[in-house]
Parts: C-alpha cells; sequence; structure tokens
C-alpha cells in the first residue's frame, strides 16, 4: 500500500476548510501549521485572477527528511506515511533544513519537529484525514496509488499530462499531486512575496520556538 | 530567472503563513568556528611536529589543551542548539547512520577519546611518544570531524547554496585558517623564522584560496539553480550583503595582505593581527554562509 494526496487546483475555491479541519484535529498550535492555502494573485487590474493551493508534506518516496533524522524519529510506516514520533524527537531541525517544502515546524508547545502525518491515526481506525472531510468541493483526493481502481489512481489515470508534484528537480518523489498547476501554484519563486502588512495578514517573520 | 517569472505573471501572494524564521542561528555558527580551531590545531601541532620535531616540542601540550577546549565547546553549542537537549542521549541509543548528525556525534566522540588519551599520556605519564603516535589517529579522525558538518550541509536537501564537495573544502581551509592562526598566536615568539613563515603560508594560502571559492560562487552559483540566485541576491544588495563583504575582508582579505608583509619584513606582530583578523572573519563568514538560505521562501 502506499498512500498518496492529490489535490485538483481546479476545484479549490481557498475556503481554509481543510486548514482549520487539520488545526483542529492535530491541535496545531499557533504560528505554526500542518497545511494551509497559499493565494497569489496574478495578472493586473483588470485582467486578475486569485490562485489558491493547499500545501502540505508530500510525504515522499526519496525523504531528505527521514534521512538526516538522527534517531528516526521521522520514519517511514507500511502504508508509504512518513510519520514522526515526538518522543523520540530531539528537536535538531535538521528535518527542518532538509525539506525542500517547509513542510515541517518545530512544534513552540513540545519543542519537538512536526508536520502532516496524513492523519495517520485516523487511516488507523479506517477515518479519511481530517482535511478530507472537510473539503466542501472534493478537491482534496487521497487513496491508495498502488491499487489502480482506487479514486487517487483513477484521477490520476483520467488527467494525464496535467498532473504536477512540488519540485520535481528535487528527486525526493512525493506522494503528493496536483492537477491544474503550474509555476504560479507549485514554485515559491515564481511569485513576489512581500514582508510586511498585505491583503489580508501581516507576513512576518516569527520565531520557530525555544531558543533563536 | 525568478525575476523573468514575477515579471512575465506579476503574481503577489496576498494570504500565506508568516515566513519561518531563522532555524539553525549563531549557535550552529559557533558550533562550526570552535570545531575548525578543535581540529584546526591537531593538523598544525602534527605538521610541527613532524618537520621541526627539535624546536616544536613545547607546543603539545597548548595544542591538546586548545583541542580540548574547543572541542568541548563545539560540543556544547551542538547540544544546546537542540530544542530538547536532554534526550542528546537519543542519538547514541537510537542512532539512525544515513544522518550525518549521528555519524558525526559518533565520530567527535572518538575524537574526544583520542585527545583526552593523548592529554593523558603527555600530563600524567610524561609519556610523549606515546602522545605523537596517538596525534597521528587524532589527525585522521580529525579529517572526518572537520567534514561531516560539510556532508549534513550537503544533506540539507532545501539548501541548495550548500553542495559537496565545496562545503567540505571550505570545512577543511576553515581549519587549516583556524588551525595555523591559534598556533600563531600560542607560539608567542618561541617560533623560529623559517616555522613563522610556515605557519604564516599555511594561513595565507587557506585565506586565499576560500576567498577564491567565495568569488567564484558568487559568479558562477547562480548559473546552477534558480535557488541559489535568490539565495545570493541576500548577498547582492540584500540585507546581508555588508556581513558578507566584511566577513570576506576580515576573514581573508587582511589576513592575506598582513602575511605577505610580515614575511617581506620578518615582523611576527603582523602575523598575529593577522591571525586575531582571521579568526574574528571566519565567524562572521561561517555566520552569512549559514544564514543566508534560510531566508528563502520553501512554498
Ligand atoms: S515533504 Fe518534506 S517533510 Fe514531507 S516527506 Fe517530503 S521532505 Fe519530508
Ligand atoms: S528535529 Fe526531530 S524529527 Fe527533525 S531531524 Fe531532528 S530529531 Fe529528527
Amino acid at each position: 500500500m502506499q498512500l498518496g494526496f492529490l489535490v485538483d487546483l481546479r476545484l479549490c475555491m481557498g475556503c481554509k476548510g481543510c486548514e482549520i479541519a487539520c488545526k483542529v484535529e492535530n491541535e496545531v498550535p499557533l504560528s505554526t501549521w500542518r497545511l494551509r492555502v497559499k493565494y497569489v494573485d496574478v495578472g493586473s487590474f483588470p485582467e486578475t485572477k486569485r490562485t489558491f493551493t493547499p500545501l502540505r508534506c508530500n510525504h515522499c518516496a526519496n525523504a531528505p527528511c527521514e534521512r538526516i533524522c538522527p534517531v528516526s524519529a521521522l520514519h517511514y510506516i507500511e502504508n508509504g506515511i512518513v510519520n514522526i514520533d515526538k518522543e523520540r524527537c530531539i528537536g535538531c531541525a535538521g528535518c527542518v533544513m532538509a525539506c525542500p517544502y517547509g513542510a515541517i515546524y518545530i512544534d513552540p508547545q513540545t519543542q519537538t519537529a512536526d508536520k502532516c502525518t496524513y492523519c495517520a491515526h485516523r487511516i488507523a481506525s479506517a477515518m479519511m484525514p481530517s482535511c478530507v472531510v472537510a473539503c466542501p468541493v472534493e478537491a482534496n483526493i487521497f487513496g491508495d496509488l498502488d491499487d489502480p481502481m482506487s479514486n487517487i489512481s483513477k484521477y490520476i489515470q483520467e488527467h494525464q499530462g496535467n498532473v504536477q508534484v512540488r519540485k520535481p528537480e528535487k528527486g525526493t518523489d512525493p506522494h503528493h499531486y496536483y492537477v491544474g498547476g503550474g509555476n504560479v501554484t507549485l514554485n515559491p519563486l515564481a511569485s513576489f512575496r512581500a514582508e510586511g502588512h498585505s491583503l489580508f495578514n501581516n507576513l512576518t517573520h516569527l520565531p520557530v520556538g525555544g531558543h533563536h | 530567472m525568478a525575476h523573468e517569472i514575477i515579471a512575465a505573471t506579476n503574481a503577489v501572494v496576498v494570504l500565506d503563513v508568516a515566513l519561518p524564521g531563522i532555524v539553525w542561528g549563531w549557535i550552529i555558527t559557533m558550533n562550526m568556528w570552535a570545531k575548525s580551531i578543535g581540529t584546526g590545531i591537531i593538523f598544525v601541532a602534527f605538521y610541527l611536529l613532524k618537520k621541526y620535531p627539535e624546536q616544536t616540542g613545547f607546543i603539545r601540550l597548548p595544542s591538546v589543551v586548545i583541542s580540548i577546549v574547543f572541542i568541548h565547546l563545539f560540543l556544547f553549542f551542538t547540544v544546546i542548539d537542540l530544542h530538547q537537549m536532554f534526550r542528546f542521549w537519543h542519538i547514541f541509543f537510537h542512532p539512525h547512520m544515513t544522518s550525518m548528525i549521528t555519524i558525526g556525534a559518533w565520530l567527535a566522540t572518538g575524537f574526544v577519546g583520542i585527545i583526552l588519551g593523548m592529554a593523558y599520556f603527555l600530563y600524567m605519564k610524561k609519556d610523549e611518544a606515546m602522545y605523537d603516535k596517538l596525534l597521528g589517529y587524532g589527525v585522521v579522525l580529525a579529517v572526518p570531524v572537520t567534514l561531516y558538518t560539510a556532508g549534513l550541509m550537503a544533506q540539507s536537501t532545501a539548501r541548495e547554496l550548500w553542495q559537496m564537495p565545496t562545503e567540505s573544502i571550505q570545512m577543511m581551509l576553515a581549519a587549516f585558517l583556524a588551525g595555523s592562526a591559534t598556533m600563531i598566536l600560542v607560539g608567542g615568539n618561541k617560533f623560529s623564522d623559517p616555522i613563522k613563515k610556515d605557519l604564516g603560508l599555511i594561513l595565507g594560502f587557506s585565506a586565499l584560496t576560500a576567498f577564491l571559492m567565495y568569488m567564484t560562487e558568487l559568479i558562477f552559483g547562480p548559473m546552477k539553480a534558480e535557488e541559489v540566485i535568490a539565495t545570493l541576491e541576500f548577498i547582492k544588495g540584500g540585507e546581508y550583503t555588508f556581513m558578507f563583504w566584511l566577513g570576506q575582508i576580515v576573514a581573508f582579505l587582511i589576513p592575506m595582505a598582513l602575511v605577505c608583509k610580515s614575511i617581506k619584513d620578518k615582523s611576527y606582530y603582523l602575523l598575529k593581527i593577522a591571525a586575531v583578523s582571521a579568526l574574528i572573519g571566519l565567524w562572521i563568514t561561517k555566520h552569512v554562509w549559514l544564514v543566508i538560505p534560510q531566508l528563502l521562501n520553501m512554498s
């Protein structure tokens, strides 16, 4: 079994339901996130459009975070999920430095690394990840990539030629796909990002937690 | 390239989470700086004891003491940087051998054992032969201890700026620079002119090579990857430009000039100023190179 995610960006309407469901389900502390939806505006008025991109851990098959972890706190489980053992983590932040997607954070409460686990605890009880359940337009498709009859496998087959992963050049082999993505949505360097006040919030540096 | 894409799409992030702050900060800079001195002094001591055995016997004790102090400083900064420092023992009891952090911890422990052994045989047993034998093993182990941080930087896949083998060569050069600078300060005026000249040359050539490597990264790095272009912008007019050039001048250019002048004038005083400058500048240079890739947004 190889669990994977697919987000159809053509369906996503940026409601942030998944983001909030994840926060509640996993008790993700303030100032940190496991899953968030990024808004990028494209074009010049009046020819503008807003894009929405849910971003979470990709559960890479060749995960640099797992490789760099000195104590195997980050480890694979048999369904392909890259899971984290917070009791074992020493908080070296090697994984934060290694993940090319910025998917890992140091939990300010436990002072250990944390990230999206594809809700491994819910899957163990045969439940869908909470973000999948919360999505009103079924833009999040989750399932077994090894099963050709699973929803996700069929979706990938039906949309061949329009399926992308983030930063394929990193060789991480993500198990998280996007349909309808492009440079602006998937490449963080393709959009301008101002520090300071923006449309909705302050984009400022926050302490990562601990003593830094 | 990023600039062209942004100009073409006019894409602006309008809502997102805050950017993460710097994860590996000055504590890790201290770690690398202290390690450069702790292993570098062993390399230089080995060289001097082999080449000038009659004149350099007195460096045995200060060299091993300095190595012990700075390697323990390095270990101290390594441990206090952990967000869960009291779980440090997990590295030894749940080791994951693909991680350069694990490999480094094991190697550093072995190195500490050797330098403590050297101190024991020299101070307690007055056995210089045994000290010299252990010094040979110490040099062999000091190489991977110096290099493992470069391996760790290479494993930090997100930070495109840090590549192998560039970082490993920079680590070795930092050790030679710091080791020779520290030895110049330790030796006082007890060294003969040829030894002073040798130490000056090690310092000067390490500074020259490291400087050239940074300059080539600055010029050719952007030709490799979009992320390197974006990272180097922080030192090409960005917020770390002044600090970067300050580091290059103080760590490399001033020592190079002073070494040339000191060899010409046979002035040990200038060599000492070069040594102090190199040690200060090395910290600044390492810090800038550590921090700038962390300013880049990964997602
Ligand atoms: S996305 Fe990042 S945190 Fe997730 S498995 Fe890949 S490297 Fe690890
Ligand atoms: S912070 Fe924790 S999970 Fe991340 S590499 Fe270090 S020990 Fe592993």
